[in-house]
């Protein structure tokens, strides 16, 4: 019994280290957060870009249409690159694309949508973050598809080909 | 009754830095314990990204509102999952890391207990 006594136990170890490692070998061990759909939208308020009114969430979106919320900045660069995806979602017109200008100078970002287009109904402002955080994003780009309130879709970094024909699948 | 003045004042000055003090240590407290998730092993306290710096602001609006410590941390949790925490709730997921500690302390007692006690007797 004592001289079996040791092996049982290291090997018992031993198998419990390998199940642990083996396991986690194939995980990335890069966490990006839970997509968090079927979630309600958060209420804010905010300023807007092109005008003074600040705009209450509650009010302005609306339950029978589809909403694209685009976190976007013009010192972020991937934005650039995935403008031309929101472009062409713009010429939907049963979906309402809703730029959230995340930590950006006014000034810089009336550049960017002159420089590239306004495919935007309407800007909210975000000048410390906050907002997006509501949003449950942690970074630029960030796009979320809702309907009746709720976030459909999450997408994180910027658009490409196929999430905008998933986009387009999912609004008609 | 001059100089009572003054040890008024100075009192007073002191008193309301203290309660600034401790609004800050909550405020730490609760940054040390978040993970930020774009520079991940750092915690938010730690970090300077963009992410880190709305979320300390985040934190600071939110116990000015009044909501507790816990309430923060299952607000963020709702909105980023429980990675974001530094200290996991035991759960499905996570009863092995809280358990091992336990168990490798049970196996190192019967170790010991076979090796001296047994021995003795």
């Amino acid at each position: 019994m004592k001289k079996r006594f040791y092996p049982i136990v290291f090997t018992f170890i031993f198998i419990i280290f390998f199940i642990v490692f083996y396991k986690s070998l194939k995980n990335s061990n890069i966490y990006t957060p839970r997509i968090g759909i079927n979630k309600e939208i958060p209420s804010f308020n905010a300023k807007q870009l092109n005008e003074r009114k600040e705009v209450y969430s509650k009010e302005f979106f609306k339950k029978d249409e589809f909403y694209l919320i685009n976190i976007w900045s013009s010192w972020c660069i991937p934005c650039r690159e995935e403008h031309i995806f929101l472009k062409n979602l713009s010429n939907e017109k049963n979906l309402k694309i809703v730029g959230l200008n995340y930590k950006d100078k006014i000034k810089n970002a009336k550049f960017f949508l002159e420089d590239l287009g306004d495919p935007y109904d309407i800007i909210f402002l975000d000048p410390n973050g906050i907002i997006a955080i509501e949003w449950g994003a942690y970074g630029v780009p960030e796009s979320y598809l809702v309907k009746k309130n709720m976030i459909v879709k999450k997408i994180i970094g910027p658009l490409s080909e196929s999430s905008v024909i998933e986009i387009k699948r999912l609004i008609k | 009754m001059k100089y009572f003045k003054y040890i008024f004042i100075i009192f007073f000055i002191f008193s309301l830095h203290q309660g600034h003090s401790q609004d800050n240590k909550l405020e730490s407290k609760i940054t040390k314990n978040l993970r930020c998730l774009v520079c991940q092993g750092q915690s938010v306290y730690d970090s300077d990204t963009e992410f880190a710096n709305s979320l300390k602001l985040l934190i600071k609006n939110k116990l000015d509102e009044g909501l507790s410590e816990k309430q923060i941390y299952f607000y963020l949790k709702e909105k980023y999952g429980e990675w974001i925490l530094f200290d996991p709730e035991f759960g499905k997921k996570t009863y092995f890391l809280w358990l091992l500690p336990l168990l490798l302390f049970l196996i190192g007692g019967a170790i010991i207990f076979k090796l001296f006690i047994i021995k003795k007797n």
